[in-house]
């Protein structure tokens, strides 16, 4: 469905060129969901931000079901079939969740709409008109913006880090509703960059994403057990050495 | 009565209605009044100079007085003075405004000086709206003032609307809160090619256990200028907030002033202001959900002006 193909992005500064993403080559097909992790710095937003038309690529191609779309902007990725939930989505004042929900997918009627806010965990009764301003935290705001994604129906959904910032009972939740809806979905599939331990084996390929190359790439049981060492280090490392879920 | 399209054009604009509604209802149209009906409960009637009083009898419920202005002439220097009194315990609507039709090379202008008075206990919302609108290249002014005493126990919301087609405004609101009184001003404004806006609020809590909000959104386009002149101050043990926010682009030029002023050691006052482009990750946001660029920016000042 998507394919990328020698993909690079590479930044300029004070005359110097410096890779950031480097010749990435790698498929999404339908049907699947893909956990892509790696060390913080490693490139994994920036290759979704390039996917996603945010960044311009320097080389390579973006394929979408065979259609070269490197040159298409962010509306028009968007309106192809390309979604992106973003790590720390940004805040309108004015603009209610219905609002940004019925923008997201002008289609959904009112008793859907409360149907999704229900799913990702918002009740509509409180949340429907509250302001996309300051008032809300970052865990709500996180799971505003996987709603408006889930709204989408999109080809290819990228989700990143979802559990950033929202509390562990929501996480699994989260996650459960991406897997339902992407997992074995003929039209759709849907990539989910997180350090999680417990999501990425539930992802059905793994990519592990290392100084904006490709480190591991395969199948769920073939990468996790290469990879979860590190990962359980590196979380134990962050918290002192504590066991988290 | 039945009104030209032109009149109820301007008219559904600053007032959200087409046909003359129910009730307490006063239109002017190009300096003289064209119809006035007042309710069992208010009654319009002439003042000095030719302005009106309306008096809202106490206790009066859930009711709306409809006060707009239309000038449809070019030349018009259209000046008024509106007295408006509300009886104590009464909970009442007040819709006024100003829609200016000007399709000359000549000036329209309106001057309108209302006074408020909101007695004991009463509840009071004032929506003023103005609008103009024509292809000539006549200016189109207002120079609304409001005054306003909000007395002992008293909650009053004021809301102002200037959204488009006004080339100079200077809005003058200078309001008095009295004993527990609540007064909560909110404006908003977008200004857009040579436009120039002026909004010169005072607000003096005079009463213990007063408090004053004044809450500004505003878009300036284009060439256009923005002043925006909040003072707050507190006389007496009070509560007091301003929060003015604007949006810039093109080449406008906005200015706020918030303005604080403490007379009594337990007022308590603070101010926000900001003053920045629409950020560049919400117009990205909006475009991943499939806006174009232009639809985001419309959907982003629209919801900013909401």
């Amino acid at each position: 469905m998507l394919r990328l193909e020698n993909l690079s992005f590479s930044v300029h500064n004070n005359g110097e060129s410096k890779l950031i993403i480097s010749d990435i080559n790698l498929e999404f097909k339908r049907g699947k969901l893909y956990g892509i992790t790696g060390p913080n710095g490693g490139g994994k937003t920036t290759l979704a931000k390039v996917i996603m038309g945010i960044l311009p690529h320097s080389s390579g191609h973006i394929y979408l079901d065979d259609k070269d779309i490197s040159l298409t902007n962010i509306t028009e990725r968007a309106n192809l079939g390309l979604a992106y939930a973003f790590q720390h989505p940004p805040r309108f004042k004015g603009l209610t969740i219905e609002d940004l929900v019925k923008i997201a997918q002008p289609k959904l009627s009112n008793l859907s709409v409360r149907k999704k806010m229900r799913d990702v965990g918002l009740c509509p009764e409180d949340y429907l008109e509250r302001d996309m301003g300051s008032a809300l935290s970052g865990g709500e705001m996180k799971r505003i913006e996987i709603l408006q994604v889930l709204a989408r129906n999109a080809k290819l959904a990228i989700f990143d880090e979802p559990e950033a910032g929202v509390d562990l009972w929501t996480i699994q939740r989260l996650v459960d509703i991406i897997v339902s809806k992407y997992h074995n979905n003929p039209e759709a599939a849907a990539v989910l960059i997180t350090h999680n331990r417990n999501i990425l084996p539930m992802c059905d390929e793994i990519l592990v994403i290392e100084e904006g190359r490709i480190k591991h790439q395969g199948q769920r049981d073939l990468v996790w057990p290469l990879i979860r060492d590190d990962i359980i280090c590196q979380v134990q490392d962050t918290c002192g050495g504590e066991e988290i879920i | 009565m039945k009104l030209e399209e032109l009149d109820q054009n301007l008219l559904h604009t600053v007032s959200d209605f087409k046909d003359i509604p129910t009730g307490a209802v006063n239109i002017r149209k190009d300096g003289k009044p064209i119809y006035r009906h007042s309710s069992p409960n208010i009654e319009i009637k002439t003042g000095e100079g030719g302005g009106l009083v309306v008096e809202i009898k106490p206790g009066t419920k859930n009711e709306t007085v409809h006060a707009p202005v239309i000038l449809t002439q070019t030349g018009i220097d259209d000046k008024v003075f509106n007295q408006f009194i509300v009886g104590e315990n009464a909970d009442v609507t007040i819709i006024a405004g100003c829609g200016i039709h000007n399709d000359s090379h000549g000036r329209s202008s309106h001057e309108g000086l209302h006074e408020i008075i909101v007695k004991e206990g009463a509840r009071l919302k004032y929506v003023e709206k103005h609008y103009g609108e024509g292809g000539g290249t006549g200016e189109k002014v207002l120079y609304p003032t409001t005054r306003i005493e909000v007395m002992k126990n008293a909650v009053v919301e004021i809301e102002t609307v200037q959204i488009e087609g006004v080339d100079d405004t200077v809005r003058v609101t200078e309001a008095h809160i009295h004993e527990k009184g609540s007064l909560k001003v909110m404006e908003r404004l977008m200004t857009s090619g040579r436009q120039n806006a002026v909004s010169d609020i005072k607000i003096f809590i005079e009463g213990q256990g007063g408090s004053g909000q004044i809450l500004s959104r505003s878009v300036g386009k284009d060439n256009s200028t923005q002043v925006f002149k909040a003072a707050l101050v507190g006389r007496n043990e009070c509560q007091g907030h301003v929060e003015c926010d604007s949006i810039i682009m093109g080449q406008a030029v906005i200015k706020a002033v918030p303005e604080l002023i403490a007379e009594d050691s337990e007022a308590v006052l603070t101010h926000e202001a900001a003053i920045g482009k629409i950020a560049g990750e919400q117009l990205i946001k909006l475009m991943s959900l499939g806006l174009t660029e232009e639809q985001a920016i419309d959907t982003i000042l629209e919801g900013f002006l909401k």
